[in-house]
């Protein structure tokens, strides 16, 4: 077997699992986060993310990380009216195009009704597709910049080689929320 | 019965770096297109063709699967790639989370509570919802061209603008949608 597909079976097989011992392919708990209700899963969604962007940024400032990793989506009208289309079936089905994976694999028939319907969603889009491309949807918005800090991949507001320490502060700043963030609001 | 919040945090923050490291961010929503495309080509075989002025070396009638050099249209006739394949591993990875989970019995309760609480036990109308929602973020993804991993948390963890636009428009749009469509009866 290629490397590549080992690679692929392993990571994946990983994050499916770090999704289920997180709680987030559990409607349940998904839902309680929306509802302003458990906030267990969103400390640790800003938590991970906090411990990413350190991670990461510190390994760019000593040079560990290979850089033509980086990969940087495009902001474009379709981004914000693509959102509110993404909240509000979050909102009503608790789950996620990945947590719903991970809730197949954990036996739940719910995921496997939302799977389909994920399916119907991307035929629909591509189906449509081609008369949305020349619409204000894929207008760029902030004349391209991209990122905040530089990554060699897009338009950075602040682009020194210093710059990986705002991203790092960012990181801690996004884990001290994690950290003071309330069990519940409601 | 879950992690706790910062061995969770630690545990998916480790899996995004190493993903990021290895091979690339990690996203999911993609894959659902090619899914899409592998079941369609069987139907139509005029779907996808070998073209040598592609980058990808095949191309594809339909506008979607033909951007980028092509690259759906290819990895619909090489299903076998590193997203496929991560993708569909996640289905394991659930798997054995449950199997490793002493008291996974409230998690596997196949109406969510929050569900039950509003509607009772249909369960024909959880299915509705979870269908609906599923088609609703799936294009939704596809528009913004990213979900809640390529988009939030890689998004965020890489310091792109995007990301934190979308986490924050979708949060503003989800909470008002959970808390309306699942009040609690009596309340």
């Amino acid at each position: 077997m290629q490397l590549e597909i080992i690679e692929a079976i392993a990571l994946g097989t990983l994050f499916g699992f770090a999704l289920y011992k997180i709680g987030a392919a559990d409607p349940d708990k998904l839902i309680g986060m929306l509802k302003l209700e458990d906030m267990h899963l969103a400390k640790t969604i800003l938590g991970g993310i906090a411990i990413a962007t350190i991670t990461l940024f510190v390994g760019v400032l000593l040079g560990l990380i290979p850089m033509e990793h980086f990969s940087i989506k495009g902001i474009y009208w379709g981004v914000i009216f693509g959102a509110i289309l993404f909240g509000l079936g979050w909102g009503l089905s608790g789950f996620c195009p990945g947590t719903g994976m991970a809730g197949l694999g954990a036996g739940r028939i719910d995921a496997y009704f939302y799977f389909i319907g994920g399916l119907v969603g991307t035929f629909i889009f591509a189906s449509v597709y081609a008369g949305l491309t020349d619409t204000f949807l894929y207008t760029t918005l902030f004349s391209g910049v991209g990122t905040i800090v530089e990554t060699g991949k897009a338009t950075a507001l602040f682009s020194s080689s210093w710059s990986p320490v705002i991203a790092i502060a960012i990181g801690i700043i996004l884990f001290f929320i994690g950290y003071k963030l309330p069990k519940k609001f409601r | 019965m879950y992690l706790s919040w910062i061995r969770g945090s630690l545990l998916l923050g480790f899996v995004f770096i190493l993903a990021f490291v290895v091979m690339k961010p990690i996203g999911v929503s993609t894959e659902y297109v090619v899914i899409d495309g592998i079941y369609e080509y069987q139907q139509h075989h005029d779907l996808i063709h070998k073209d040598a002025n592609s980058s990808s070396g095949y191309s594809s009638n339909n506008a979607y699967l033909n951007k980028s050099g092509g690259k759906l249209a290819e990895h619909i006739i090489h299903p076998k790639y590193y997203g496929m394949v991560f993708v569909l591993s996640i289905i394991l990875g659930g798997l054995i989370g449950r199997l490793t989970s002493k008291k996974a019995s409230k998690s596997m309760k196949q109406i969510p509570e929050f569900h039950t609480q509003t509607f009772g036990n249909k369960v024909f109308l959880r299915y509705l919802f979870v269908f609906v929602g599923g088609m609703l973020m799936l294009i939704g993804a596809r528009l913004a061209g990213g979900c809640t991993s390529g988009h939030m948390m890689s998004g965020i963890m890489q310091t792109s603008i995007s990301g934190y636009i979308f986490a924050l428009v979708v949060f503003v749009v989800a909470v008002p949608t959970s808390i309306l469509i699942y009040r609690r009866k009596g309340n």
